[in-house]
């Protein structure tokens, strides 16, 4: 999947579990806890929304891989590339 | 024939507005269905019936603000049917709430529709821009035409021409739109509740520091078997054991009315929410002393996703017979919570800290957390809420029993 298709389907878990966000700018290199005031229920429900657009399953371990956008995207980009196990 | 009454959805409520109507007349309700929807400080809530039957003779129409207690509508139940008392739920909560109207002000007039136009603001950039006392529409808008956050916070730092306006009237919702909740009407709420609390309430505190690497450890063990979808997340062990302790100690559990205290059969513990932007809102999770744990958890995400973007139910604004507030991480040790009447007991968690622990004559780093149960005076006393802490210590000591 392209990079872009990538960021578009974190912004698309960030929306989903707080819709009020909704078109907010998201700066890709600050922990969404920083920006958003998100706690460690809101993160759990991005990574469930991440899992449930892509498949990909996401440790408990590296979560703190995927507290920013570009994090996540590149986290998504390593385990959705070809010859990976996803 | 019963009636369908616009209900009290806290102590802290006087009024809604109608905003939608989920059943028209001729529509067989049952027992628990959502029938209509009301805008409240706390934002929308769908309202249950409380009888089964045929939605009959619709009163208040859509955009109408009515007080508590207005007849909205009405069923028609069949002969068959055993008439429970509709009110009774509606006159409990009603009989506990003779809050003035604070800042009821005068009835929210229609509003012109928000105006889709650019630029385009963000809700919660909507919401921070009316909480900071400013309309969020003469914020230049940022890259890409959009008013969003940063903008708004720009805005107030910049403090240049943007004369407070006083906060337009709650907004009735279009269909299809969540409307914004009103930061200000929310805060106004928890103003009055708490205000309640602290002048009718004799609270004492009584605290415990409590060992939770057992629960976290088993918890990472949990968690590194389970697919995403169906971790676990530690605020549920912290509901189960909290409802369980509740259940063991029933001074903690149940309500404050006209005749003193009644203690609650059921443990419907109100789980406090926090909102982006500031405020809270504390829906209760049913009966939670009886789920298993993965249940808690599903009703947890549940109603957090509702919180943060959907809809609650009056049932859940209305049935608390105790509060657990939890404070999070990254926050403070000790949380000493202020008991939401008509209850009367809350229980506030601190972050989970890690901690030289001294145990058996040795010194360890564990992962704690201080607890604090804030408790009525006129029901109960500090050795009650200690019972329930140690309760709570023993069951947070076996999470794989809970």
């Amino acid at each position: 999947m392209s990079h872009a298709n990538l960021e578009k389907m974190v912004r698309e878990a960030l929306y989903a579990i707080a819709p009020d966000l909704e078109g907010e700018p998201i700066d890709p290199a600050l922990r969404y806890r920083d920006q958003f005031e998100f706690d460690s229920m809101d993160f759990l429900h991005f990574v469930m929304e991440l899992h449930r657009l892509t498949g990909v399953e996401i440790p408990e371990g590296d979560y703190a891989q995927v507290e920013t956008l570009a994090g996540a995207v590149a986290y998504l980009t390593d385990r959705s590339a070809p010859g990976s196990p996803h | 024939m019963s009636e369908f009454r616009m209900p009290s959805l806290g102590a802290d409520m006087d009024a809604a507005t109608l905003v939608e109507w989920i059943k028209r007349p001729g529509d067989p309700v049952q027992r628990g269905d959502a029938v209509a929807a009301v805008e409240t400080q706390k934002g929308v809530i769908e309202i249950e019936a409380y009888e089964s039957g045929v939605l009959d003779d619709i009163r208040v129409q859509v955009g109408q603000r009515v007080p508590v207690g207005t007849v909205l509508a009405r069923i028609r139940t069949d002969d068959q049917a055993p008439a429970a008392p509709p009110q009774k739920h509606v006159s409990a909560a009603g009989a506990v709430a003779p809050s003035p109207p604070i800042a009821a002000g005068p009835p929210a007039p229609l509003p012109a529709p928000v105006q889709a136009a650019t630029p385009r603001i963000t809700p919660a950039a909507r919401q921070r821009a009316q909480a900071l006392g400013f309309d969020a529409a003469v914020v230049p808008p940022g890259p890409g035409g959009v008013v969003g956050l940063r903008e708004v916070e720009a805005a107030q730092a910049a403090s240049v021409g943007y004369a407070a306006t006083p906060p337009p009237p709650s907004r009735p919702a279009a269909p299809g739109r969540k409307p914004g909740l009103d930061l200000d009407e929310m805060r106004a709420a928890i103003a009055a509740a708490m205000a309640r609390s602290w002048r009718e309430i004799p609270h004492y505190f009584v605290s415990s520091t409590l060992d939770l690497t057992p629960l976290l450890t088993w918890l990472e063990q949990e968690n590194a078997r389970r697919s995403v979808s169906a971790r676990l997340h530690y605020a549920a062990p912290l509901i189960k054991a909290g409802a369980l302790a509740l259940k063991a100690v029933p001074v903690l559990n149940g309500h404050y009315g006209e005749h003193g205290f009644e203690p609650a059969s059921r443990v419907n513990l109100g789980i406090a929410v926090a909102m982006r932007g500031g405020g809270l809102i504390a829906p209760a999770i049913l009966d939670a002393d009886t789920l298993k744990l993965a249940e808690v958890m599903d009703r947890l995400n549940d109603l957090v996703a509702r919180v943060r973007g959907g809809r609650l139910r009056s049932s859940e604004m209305t049935a608390a017979t105790a509060t657990l507030s939890n404070l999070g991480e990254d926050t403070a040790d000790t949380l000493q919570p202020v008991i939401y009447p008509p209850q009367v007991a809350i229980v506030g968690c601190g972050r989970i800290a890690e901690r030289a622990w001294a145990h058996a004559g040795t010194v360890s780093a564990r992962r704690t957390m201080t607890v604090t149960v804030g408790g009525d005076h006129r029901v109960s006393d500090g050795r009650s809420a200690a019972k329930f802490l140690n309760r709570l210590d023993a069951l947070l000591r076996q999470p794989e029993q809970l």
